[in-house]
């Protein structure tokens, strides 16, 4: 019993933390979506099930308008869950939108035409095509009880980091690229298949996101660099790592940016204006980015 | 038309240029390619000084035997493998069966046989059975889609479609003991195995708790291998 005065103070302080611990976690608690489980039986379910399975093997699932080898669930993480991995949950509820990259206000289905044309290097498919409607689906179904028009909900995107220290660096960019990404992502970028079935997915080269796409900036690829990779080692990237690794991978061929204007430098003027996170155009390796001679097509998809 | 017949013909031209190529140099790449092989696959069958044959415990196809706690090895990544003879000659990897013969291997050595059992057929895994149990439901789930809330990837998305491996570093999961599966993720745990290629294996081993550990070995064990 004599212990009693001590054992209670101590144990209520623990009790104090941990509860204190919970205030904090609840004012920065991240939306949670619901289980696949719960995805309902009936023609509705069926449209969330097909949405995942486009999401997570889209060559397989819309073949039409897939120009690489990409999936969704490469970059949106853990099938388009994870937060900081620019999760569905938080893209859905900030549709419809004005983009300054279309110059209008964009639809949630005409957000994801964006992503075919770009980070697919495809086609887009028709507004209310079973592929839209699908992944429009399984977005609604990943953002139940998410707030319809907050645009910051916690964990939207990808975490942006703070402009580095020193410029980005290639050659150290490429040290980081052998020591950290290769192992998965192969020496020349372009990631490993078994049997025909991508398991890394390529990260330059013609079956990787073209000029266009988001991730072709090297300040949204850090960004998403140091979040999430290596993948089931999110920040053990130094930020500087992160930029010059994103530099490198940034500064390599990949398809040419869909809106191309007849030349390099009308493009690199009119869509690429930021010479600093911005490689398009710039020669690298004595090869100019975005030149049609060493460039692969945008839009190739199987016929 | 006349331009469909150039093409026809340059298209008969170039495939005859390469047949030709192919054969003339298909004798000389077939060597290259096997003398790494065959120096692998003769200690592979009959050992070398007082290191006895590698398929006296690991089969005669490299399949292993489960039943003995000896792994399979045929299908694995050459990287992975001659790391592991490496680690065991290093005694970072430390078994008291295999740090003794490794240790006797030569680099070359050990190289060719990495080169023998990757070229060995690669597990082949059409589907995953059901899982009926508690236990295999959670272990299936850790395997296919893993805990994020945990920053535990799926284990199949390094490790391949159902765990058949991804040449050359990331071995196949499917066609070994439970109890070798168990006692390699504990071992990343204890820090008893080298933390493997990237740190990645060591880093996620130590997010895992003891039952998934043991789930996840047992019902990768069940899982026929063709």
């Amino acid at each position: 019993m004599y212990k009693t005065p001590f054992v209670v103070p101590f144990f209520l302080l623990a009790l104090l933390g941990q509860t204190a611990q919970a205030g904090v976690d609840t004012a920065i608690a991240q939306f949670s979506p619901p289980p696949d489980s719960a995805i309902p039986a009936g023609p509705f379910g069926d449209m969330v099930k097909l949405g995942k399975n486009i999401f997570n093997h889209t060559r397989e699932y819309a073949p039409k308008y897939v120009g690489n080898s990409l999936s969704c669930a490469n970059c949106h993480l853990a099938g388009g869950r994870l937060a900081d991995s620019a999760p569905l949950w938080a893209a859905y509820p900030a549709y419809p939108a004005y983009r300054s990259k279309n110059k209008k206000v964009n639809s949630y289905q005409a957000r994801l035409q964006g992503c075919f044309i770009y980070s697919m290097n495809g086609k887009a498919p028709p507004l209310d095509s079973d592929t839209l409607l699908a992944l429009e689906s399984y977005s609604f179904f990943l953002a139940k009880g998410a707030p319809v028009g907050d645009e910051k909900m916690s964990g939207r995107g990808f975490p942006k980091l703070p402009a580095p220290a020193e410029a980005p660096d290639l050659t150290r960019g490429k040290k980081v690229y052998e020591a950290s990404c290769a192992l998965c992502h192969n020496s020349n970028g372009e990631g490993r298949t078994v049997d025909a079935k991508v398991i890394f997915p390529p990260l330059w080269g013609k079956n990787s996101y073209n000029w266009g796409a988001g991730m072709h900036s090297v300040s949204t690829a850090a960004s998403f660099i140091h979040a999430n990779m290596p993948f089931g080692m999110p920040k053990t990237l130094t930020e500087q790592q992160a930029w010059d690794v994103a530099a490198y991978i940034n500064s390599r061929p990949r398809p040419q940016d869909p809106r191309f204007k007849g030349t390099v430098e009308e493009t690199r003027v009119k869509f690429h204006p930021n010479t600093k996170y911005d490689y398009y155009g710039q020669t690298i390796d004595g090869k100019q980015l975005g030149n049609p001679a060493n460039t692969p097509p945008a839009g190739t998809v199987p016929k | 038309m006349r331009h469909a017949m150039n093409n026809h013909h340059r298209h008969i031209h170039i495939t005859a240029i390469a047949l030709g190529l192919g054969l003339f140099l298909s004798p000389w790449l077939g060597a290259q390619a096997s003398s790494a092989e065959s120096i692998g696959a003769q200690i592979a069958a009959k050992g070398i000084g007082s290191v006895p044959a590698c398929a006296t415990c690991h089969g005669m196809k490299g399949q292993g035997n489960p039943q003995a706690n000896f792994p399979r090895l045929a299908g694995m990544g050459a990287s992975y493998l001659a790391e592991q003879l490496t680690d065991y000659a290093a005694g970072t990897r430390n078994n008291p069966i295999m740090t003794p013969f490794a240790k006797q291997l030569t680099a070359a050595q050990i190289h060719d046989l990495a080169e023998y059992y990757a070229h060995l057929p690669t597990a082949k895994v059409p589907t995953l059975p059901t899982a009926t149990t508690a236990q295999e439901k959670m272990a299936q789930d850790l395997l296919v889609h893993g805990d994020w809330s945990r920053t535990i990837p799926s284990c199949f998305a390094c490790h391949g479609p159902n765990g058949v491996g991804v040449k050359p570093s990331f071995p196949a999961l499917v066609g070994q003991s439970a109890t070798y599966t168990e006692e390699q993720l504990n071992a990343w745990q204890q820090d008893h195995r080298p933390a493997g290629a990237g740190g990645l294996m060591a880093a996620v081993a130590k997010r895992l708790k003891p039952d998934e550990i043991t789930a996840i070995a047992s019902y990768l064990a069940k899982i026929p291998v063709q």
